[in-house]
């Protein structure tokens, strides 16, 4: 594996956790709870989609093939897909939704955090100004989590499920492969194994708070970053997404 | 019915007083909340305002519901920020809704059981990628004809909210149009598609100005009142002056075989829409009355227990605050 490549997997995986996520949130669009969770869900998946579109625009830069940030994101198959398993999981209710965008978001905010000092100097720029905006995401996606968790008791059982269920899907986030090995030594991304303490500490207060007990496991589903593996969500998730493109190739929109 | 309701209201009033409010509504001054005014005054702003935001509620879902199917990034990105201004719009209505003594949560329920309306537009479905477009261009078009002369309303929090409202839809509308000229100027299939929008959402854009002047019911009072300020038939023509040579632009057909140019009128003559599909969908018989009812009121029965959940723990902590004290 040439750097290149090691290089373009990972904007593969920055961009296709934000395009993967983004069209999650966007399916909430007029069912939220209350009107300002659909502005700010639809706010939250608007800036997920602005990343998108600069990560897979400089994925398809370093590729070298011609390809724009649209081919990359809707002419690809599930099993190009590099995205964390997390994101790919079903909205659920709007607890699970949040719980897995709280779980995503602390990941994403110390990530973007550590690539602002990225030797590549584009990486950092995208990190800068997408930084900016997860650190909204995180502060709204972390107080909602603590208002229902410590909310009614319906309130905080449905939290309790949701963690459970996604639990299991955080440890994917924190798997080094020879992808990361190559862009750490590059100087380009941080191992995501050194992430993980930043990220228990905060997951940890936030939970605390929320008067939720995180589960007693590490067990970690894994496969969406290395593509080896998908759920069967994502497939779905894709027909929707691609239809146009797929239907009417070679159109412009 | 309403109207009838409204005119008992009205009489009810010191004459005196309602006299020096008419003066004052002539003289172009803004009524405020914390003003006298009339019952039927406020009923009527109550019910235009609330209608209004209900319809930027409900029309998130035509729109939302090629959210996920937008064939760019870009597309996809445009058209959430733009349902994200019309919740947003939904908000400042609410607001100046509530300047008149009826909260948010009243309006949603008389939303979600039936006894308050929204656009009629919003039961129709969106059923290619053009249509996205179409609403841009004909339903914000339309909408900005109605609004633009809202901006000088006599009631102040309303007023204020159409002046940033109208900046908006402005963009909403230039987005649609670009939308679909694209399509026009594409393959053979998307010129198709833009044109089965054009065909299908003409006809539900004239109605949305609401019945001819002689039929409609509200219209006399409320513009004595400033409440509105142009009359059905007179919007209606503008927006069709304005929109064919749109159309001709686009290389696009409206759907009207006697449309045509009038020389001595200096207007387009042109069909009227079938009024009585229009109060068959007013009626709730529109064909997707029912399921866009039921959506909304899924995500509020649904949300129930996040309403709670949020306002729970607020009280907690409020409660918290004033022990520590």
């Amino acid at each position: 594996m040439t750097r290149d490549e090691a290089f373009f997997q990972f904007l593969l995986r920055m961009g296709d956790n934000t395009l993967i996520l983004g069209h999650r949130v966007s399916e909430w669009c007029g069912h939220a709870p209350v009107l300002e969770e659909d502005i700010a869900l639809a706010n939250t998946a608007l800036d997920l989609i602005g990343q998108t579109q600069m990560w897979l625009g400089l994925a398809g830069e370093v590729q070298g093939e011609g390809k724009s940030a649209d081919d990359l994101a809707f002419l690809r198959d599930a099993w190009d897909f590099r995205n964390v398993l997390l994101v790919e999981m079903p909205n659920g209710d709007f607890g699970r939704t949040l719980m897995r965008q709280f779980l995503f978001d602390a990941w994403h905010s110390i990530m973007l955090t550590r690539l602002r000092d990225s030797k590549d100097a584009r990486v950092a720029a995208i990190a800068e100004k997408a930084g900016k905006e997860v650190t909204y995401h995180l502060e709204r996606s972390g107080d909602t989590v603590i208002g229902l968790g410590d909310g009614t008791d319906e309130s905080h059982a449905r939290m309790q499920e949701a963690l459970d269920y996604l639990w299991p899907y955080v440890g994917e986030m924190f798997e080094g492969d020879a992808v990361d090995a190559e862009m750490a030594e590059a100087g380009i991304a941080p191992d995501p194994s050194g992430l993980r303490a930043d990220y228990d500490a905060l997951v940890g207060r936030v939970l605390a708070k929320a008067t939720l007990t995180i589960p007693d496991s590490r067990f970690a589903h894994k496969g969406g970053r290395n593509g080896r593996m998908h759920t069967e969500h994502l497939g779905h998730l894709l027909t929707q997404m691609q239809w146009l493109q797929r239907a009417y190739p070679g159109a412009t929109w | 019915m309403y109207a009838q309701m409204i005119k008992s209201e009205a009489t009810k009033d010191d004459p005196e007083k309602l006299v020096a409010f008419q003066a004052r509504i002539d003289a172009d001054e803004k009524i405020e909340p914390k003003d006298w005014m009339p019952e039927g005054y406020r009923k009527t702003l109550i019910r235009q305002i609330g209608q209004h935001a209900h319809s930027e509620i409900v029309g998130q879902l035509p729109e939302g519901n090629w959210i996920t199917r937008a064939p760019t990034l870009e597309r996809k990105a445009i058209l959430l920020a733009k349902v994200q201004d019309e919740a947003g719009h939904g908000l400042y209505l609410y607001c100046a809704a509530e300047t008149l003594g009826v909260s948010r949560d009243e309006l949603t329920e008389m939303l979600l059981d039936g006894r308050m309306k929204y656009s009629s537009i919003f039961n129709y479905p969106t059923l290619n990628w053009a249509d996205i477009g179409a609403v841009g261009w004909l339903v914000d078009g339309a909408a900005i004809m109605n609004q633009v002369p809202l901006q000088r309303t006599s009631f102040g929090p309303y007023s204020r909210a159409m002046i940033r409202i109208c900046k908006e839809e402005s963009f909403h509308q230039r987005q649609g149009y670009d939308a679909i000229r694209k399509m026009a100027e594409g393959t053979p299939e998307q010129k198709k598609m833009a044109q089965d929008a054009l065909n299908r959402f003409w006809y539900p854009s004239l109605m949305m100005f609401g019945p001819s002047d002689k039929d409609s019911v509200h219209s006399e009072q409320s513009m004595a009142w400033k409440i509105k300020i142009n009359t059905n038939d007179e919007l209606r023509q503008k927006f069709v002056d304005q929109t064919v040579p749109q159309a001709e632009y686009l290389g696009l057909t409206i759907p009207d075989p006697d449309l045509k140019w009038n020389e001595e009128s200096g207007h387009y003559d042109f069909s009227e829409p079938d009024w009585s599909e229009f109060f068959d969908v007013i009626k709730g018989n529109g064909p997707c009355n029912v399921d866009r009812l039921a959506a909304r009121n899924k995500a509020w029965d649904d949300g129930k227990w996040v309403r709670d959940g949020l306002l729970a723990h607020a009280q907690k902590r409020k409660a918290a605050k004033v022990a520590a004290e």
